[in-house]
């Protein structure tokens, strides 16, 4: 564990969102087993490690889509568990999340898609709302392509439009859900460089749940790996990539097998072809 | 799962209930949520354009070839007896008590309700409900409750649509093909349909219809599993559930209906 960066006044505030000795999973099936992760306002966590690791778990929890089985999830200080359906959503409208394929909704434009949570959560006239709803799309290079449907951007688009809503209403701490996935290296740049401007520009505290090593270690100010249900290793990019664990090194270098093992368990491969050692 | 397994079996009636549980729920918060839809009725009206005229195609032509075979049959039974020219009641009768809502009820199942499992399922497979509950909107009131009260309001439209054109269609077998006096169709129709008792009584079991099927087919798109097969198991079971609903509560209500 690594202590990143020199002290910031975002340092001293209390974190944005923190998770106290979490177990959580779906059914009966546990995915983290007593995970303790704080995230500092201000600044750029990427939660990384392996498929089913937990990452877009955490993402859930924090929105409270899930319900931790043991621990507390608190979102500035306060318990998510312990908020009434009212409360929660007081909480949500200071939250945005960008999703994995973007979950735009196929059956309004991209300006309607935007202005969606301006009109149901504002008072503000139709005027206004486009003014506001131009000035997202202007943040994220789309504003010329408005009038479109969903149907007609690109996947890369579709994921700049759902950032533009997801930001719409100002929110104090934006989730991504793997917002490379499936990009080209142009697209990927673009969203890489939106997440942190973002950041920076509003001042928001950014957790990013991703595979990617090169744009996530690019953007993140610390960096959290998950995997066999809890937090393996912590620390900056730049701590990462100097680490000596195997399960980060055999991340980081994209080797095949290592701690996560290339085959799944199975018997072995002679019973199962029915030869037999001379 | 095995029928002779205490275990297997207590799993199965636990998980029964609460999918009944659930359904419940959702069902008292969607007619609760009546007050706040109304406030935004543009959502509503959107609805009864979506699922009504949509399925007003399928609606018109079905009536048509209903009242065409209820001329045809009704004429054969009638003028046995001498009464050919009760043609005109008999097919208002049937169709304003009973085949109108019941066979509106079975196509809007299988036409709009299909739609509106798909849909919402869909929606919920690519996240979009999901991601509106992150934006702090409620999917229940804002995409649930406008599709279930405009499934509830375009019901009685369709039945009564259903049943216009079914008696144009028993008039144009039984008095242009057949020959019937046209005074006699008309004016036997107009003494003996009770407006209260048999076009009341259409309104109501329509409107009962339309709460069963909508209800339904948005319960199965809302609780599907969001994959490919989980969409397409929840359809199916829309159009079987909503169906055998309508065939039950269409008896529960008929004998409700007579005994007043």
């Amino acid at each position: 564990m690594t202590s990143p960066t020199a002290p910031s006044p975002a340092d001293s505030a209390p974190p944005l969102v923190e998770l106290r000795g979490v177990t959580c999973g779906y059914g009966e099936r546990v995915i983290l087993r007593d995970v303790d992760l704080t995230v500092p306002r201000g600044s750029v966590l990427a939660l990384m490690g392996t498929s089913g690791g937990g990452k877009t778990t955490v993402l859930r929890l924090i929105g409270r889509q899930l319900e931790p089985m043991r621990g507390q999830v608190l979102f500035d200080g306060v318990d998510l568990a312990a908020l009434d359906r009212e409360a929660l959503y007081a909480a949500r409208r200071r939250m945005g999340m960008l999703f994995q394929f973007g979950a735009l909704f196929t059956d309004l434009s991209v300006f309607d898609n935007v202005a969606f949570p301006l009109r149901e959560h504002s008072t503000v006239g139709e005027a206004m709302i486009r003014d506001l709803v131009l000035m997202k799309l202007e943040a994220v290079g789309l504003r010329g392509a408005r009038d479109l449907m969903p149907s007609q951007v690109s996947g890369g688009m579709a994921r700049r439009v759902a950032l533009a809503r997801a930001i719409a209403l100002d929110p104090e701490l934006m989730l991504y859900d793997e917002p490379f996935a499936g990009l080209d290296p142009i697209s990927m740049g673009v969203a890489a460089r939106l997440i942190r401007e973002l950041n920076r520009a509003l001042g928001i505290t950014s957790i990013v749940v991703s595979h990617d090593v090169h744009e996530t270690f690019a953007i993140a100010d610390q960096v959290v790996f998950l995997a066999n249900g809890g937090v393996v290793a912590q620390g900056t990019p730049a701590a990462m990539r100097a680490s000596t664990d195997p399960l980060v090194r055999q991340f980081i270098d994209a080797e095949p097998d290592g701690p996560v093992r290339f085959h799944y368990p199975a018997v072995p491969a002679d019973e199962d072809f029915g030869v037999r050692a001379p | 799962m095995s029928w002779w397994n205490p275990t297997d079996v207590g799993r199965a009636t636990r998980a029964l209930l609460v999918d009944l549980g659930r359904g419940a729920r959702l069902f008292v918060r969607l007619l609760a949520s009546l007050g706040t839809t109304l406030q935004r009725g543009r959502l509503i009206v959107d609805q009864v354009h979506f699922l009504g005229n949509h399925s007003l195609a399928i609606i018109t032509v079905s009536g048509l070839f209903v009242g065409f075979v209820l001329g045809l049959q009704g004429y054969y039974t009638l003028q046995r007896y001498g009464s050919a020219e009760a043609l005109g009641l008999l097919v208002a009768l049937s169709l304003v008590r009973e085949l109108g809502p019941v066979v509106t009820a079975l196509l809007f199942a299988g036409r709009a309700g299909t739609s509106l499992t798909a849909e919402i399922g869909l929606m919920k497979a690519g996240e979009q409900l999901a991601a509106m509950e992150m934006m702090a909107v409620d999917p229940v009131q804002r995409v649930l409750a406008p599709r279930f009260w405009g499934g509830v309001i375009a019901m009685p439209l369709l039945a009564a649509v259903f049943s216009a054109v079914g008696i144009v269609g028993g008039y144009l077998v039984g008095v242009p093909l057949i020959g019937i006096d046209a005074g006699g169709f008309w004016s036997q129709m107009q003494g003996g349909v009770d407006v209260f008792k048999d076009v009341g009584n259409g309104i109501v079991k329509s409107f009962v219809f339309g709460l069963t099927v909508s209800f339904v087919a948005l319960l199965q798109g809302y609780t599907c599993q969001p994959t490919p097969e989980g969409v397409s198991r929840a359809t199916t079971r829309t159009v079987v559930i909503a169906s055998l609903a309508v065939l039950a509560l269409d008896f529960v209500l008929t004998a409700m209906m007579f005994s007043v």
